[in-house]
């Protein structure tokens, strides 16, 4: 099974040729342009360096949220475009996930980190364990009888902020390994919050990586979970700003009626 | 059979602002297909187009509407010569989608892509239900995002006579839709409550800019009406809706007109066309005939489906870009502040 994989997430931009379990190329950038200056270019040089005919191209894989919206929608676009004129479905890897596979085999916490702002990260909690038996819940990216090593997801990727973060990572007491955009942008905030012994990834493993994303889709492909081109939405775990500031005045105006008090109307 | 001319089919991609749109033209002029997804629903509760929100729709609806401006023509991607799509002006967020869906698009179905500027899109709007019509003309581009006087002197070669130097025609009338109640969009709704109502109710002024005679300035006149309504409001006067809207867009209305024939008379236009969301306004439409009547010059507009945000007029645009060999890297990036006439 070929599969091309996309990642522009975050600062990096990445994409990935995988088949079975070789990877033909992979060319991955942390640059200032952006990702539109650099995604397409990257496949093209890519497709040329390996002579790849698109046409043979079984699944796109695609880093599907969370991460900076902007960035998002650039690879969605594009993975939806290659779809729709490839013929050929997606698979929508949560990029935390995809993140933290680039530490396979760690048996100590793995902690992705990516910048959220507002004083947040994208981040998710996870550790690498042999296989006893069937593929347990929670698992990720199950084994298989030669190389029985899984990723097991502790906490799912969502948008925290840095002290609960910590919280969390301070309840499970274990060795922790930090990587993602999140680590030089939130650490000093981190570190004085932190009980337990910790690590940082280096710059070899320690950003998103389109080849890990080519992974997790390969798993996805064989259990089925593929998503239509055209239903593909990137999954943003954050609502928008107008959206997010319209709730809160509705909440607060329910706030007041339940403490029976009319709001004063502007006229 | 060397002298048949082989059919040019440009899919166009339109994300620019909150209409998601796809289509399919023929040889520049022939709409084979034309899908608009509006959002304006959406946007309505907000007042106005929620960029984030606009872009997270173009993402969801890029494909359907792609797929179904194929099918509506009765064409598959192989039957496509190039792939066009708007870069510029516009919102960025939005933009993106459709620059990359496109881009994604045309290197997969190995086709060129054409890049078009949106405002050159709406000039364009002209030459599908106008066979007839080719440069050089005079063009008047009123819209949400823009006021521009362009004079058209060839396919693709545009000289800016005149533009605004501040609020766009079509924000002017959202803005004081707005201010007297009547909502978002404000366009549609102004146009239609003025018919009962007396334009020369009230008078407000006639803005000039002062070192260009083409040029236009619309927020003084919304500070006019917005000053007219507080000073109603002090002094206890109902103020009547339909009244001050039809005042207010025939001051609007003057002013295009007046510049669109003073620029008329000086370059010697003999034919003159509008185009953009404001375009569709009756009084506006009413007003340029009349005044293109009176002097002689044969007048041009699109149909209101043509005049609004589409991707047809982007596949006309694109058509004449293609055919002046314009072809457009995969780095093709959204640039939301372009000027017309840049690449």
């Amino acid at each position: 099974m070929k599969i091309l994989a996309l990642d522009t997430s975050g600062l990096v931009a990445g994409v990935a040729l995988a088949e079975d379990d070789t990877l033909i190329a992979e060319y991955t950038t942390d640059y200032k342009k952006t990702h539109s200056q650099t995604l397409l270019p990257m496949l093209d040089a890519l497709k040329k360096m390996v002579e790849l005919d698109l046409r043979t191209v079984d699944v796109i894989g695609v880093a599907a949220g969370p991460g900076s919206f902007t960035g998002l929608r650039i690879g969605a676009a594009t993975a939806k475009g290659l779809g729709l004129a490839l013929g050929v479905k997606l698979a929508a890897v949560p990029t935390v996930n995809a993140l933290a596979y680039n530490l396979y085999g760690c048996e100590k916490l793995i902690c992705p980190m990516m910048d959220a702002r507002r004083g947040q990260v994208y981040t998710g909690l996870y550790t690498f364990e042999m296989r006893s038996g069937a593929a347990e819940a929670g698992s990720e990216a199950a084994g298989t009888p030669e190389s029985p090593m899984e990723m097991r997801i502790l906490m799912k990727q969502c948008a925290m902020s840095v002290q609960r973060l910590a919280d969390e990572v301070n309840r499970l007491g274990r060795e922790t390994v930090f990587l993602g955009d999140g680590v030089p942008a939130c650490m000093e905030a981190l570190r004085p919050l932190l009980r337990v012994p910790y690590a940082l990834a280096p710059s070899s493993c320690n950003r998103q990586r389109a080849a890990a994303v080519a992974v997790l889709a390969g798993f996805m492909a064989k259990q089925g979970r593929l998503t239509e081109a055209d239903d593909f939405s990137p999954e943003y775990l954050r609502v928008s700003q107008a959206e997010r500031e319209r709730m809160e005045a509705d909440e607060a105006q329910r706030e007041l009626m339940r403490a029976g008090i009319t709001p004063h109307r502007k006229e | 059979m060397d002298s048949v001319k082989e059919d040019v089919l440009i899919l166009a991609v339109e994300t620019s602002c909150d209409e998601t749109a796809a289509a399919v033209v023929r040889n520049g002029r022939e709409v084979l297909s034309n899908v608009i997804y509006s959002q304006i629903d959406l946007h309505t509760l907000y007042g106005g187009v929620v960029p984030e929100i606009a872009s997270r729709k173009h993402i969801e609806k890029i494909n359907p509407v792609i797929r179904k401006a194929l099918s509506d023509a009765g064409a598959s991607l192989s039957d496509i010569t190039a792939v066009a799509v708007t870069y510029g002006p516009g919102l960025v967020g939005a933009l993106l989608v459709g620059v990359s869906a496109a881009k994604a698009i045309a290197f997969a179905a190995d086709r060129p892509l054409v890049g078009v500027h949106h405002i050159e899109g709406h000039i364009c709007a002209n030459y599908i239900e106008n066979k007839e019509l080719e440069p050089p003309f005079l063009c008047l581009v009123v819209s949400g995002g823009h006021s521009h006087l362009v004079m058209v002197k060839d396919y693709g070669v545009y000289e800016i006579l005149g533009r605004t130097r501040d609020d766009a025609a079509g924000e002017a009338f959202d803005k004081v839709a707005r201010a007297i109640g009547l909502g978002y969009p404000g366009g549609p709704k102004i146009d239609r409550i003025s018919r009962n109502g007396d334009p020369d109710a009230i008078h407000f002024p006639r803005a000039k800019v002062d070192d260009s005679v083409y040029d236009f300035s619309f927020s003084g006149l919304k500070s006019a009406v917005l000053n007219y309504l507080n000073g109603c409001q002090m002094k206890g006067i109902t103020v009547s809706q339909a009244d001050v809207a039809a005042s207010f867009q025939k001051s609007v209305v003057d002013v295009l007109v007046e510049h669109s024939m003073r620029a008329a008379g000086q370059y010697g236009a003999k034919k003159f066309a509008v185009a953009g969301g404001v375009a569709s306004n009756t009084h506006l439409r009413e007003a340029l005939q009349e005044a293109c009547g009176k002097r002689g010059i044969a007048f041009y507009r699109p149909s209101p489906v043509l005049c609004t945000d589409n991707a047809a007029m982007i596949g006309a645009a694109g058509y004449y870009e293609y055919k002046k060999g314009t072809r457009h890297g995969w780095d093709l990036n959204a640039v939301p502040g372009l000027k017309l006439g840049e690449r």
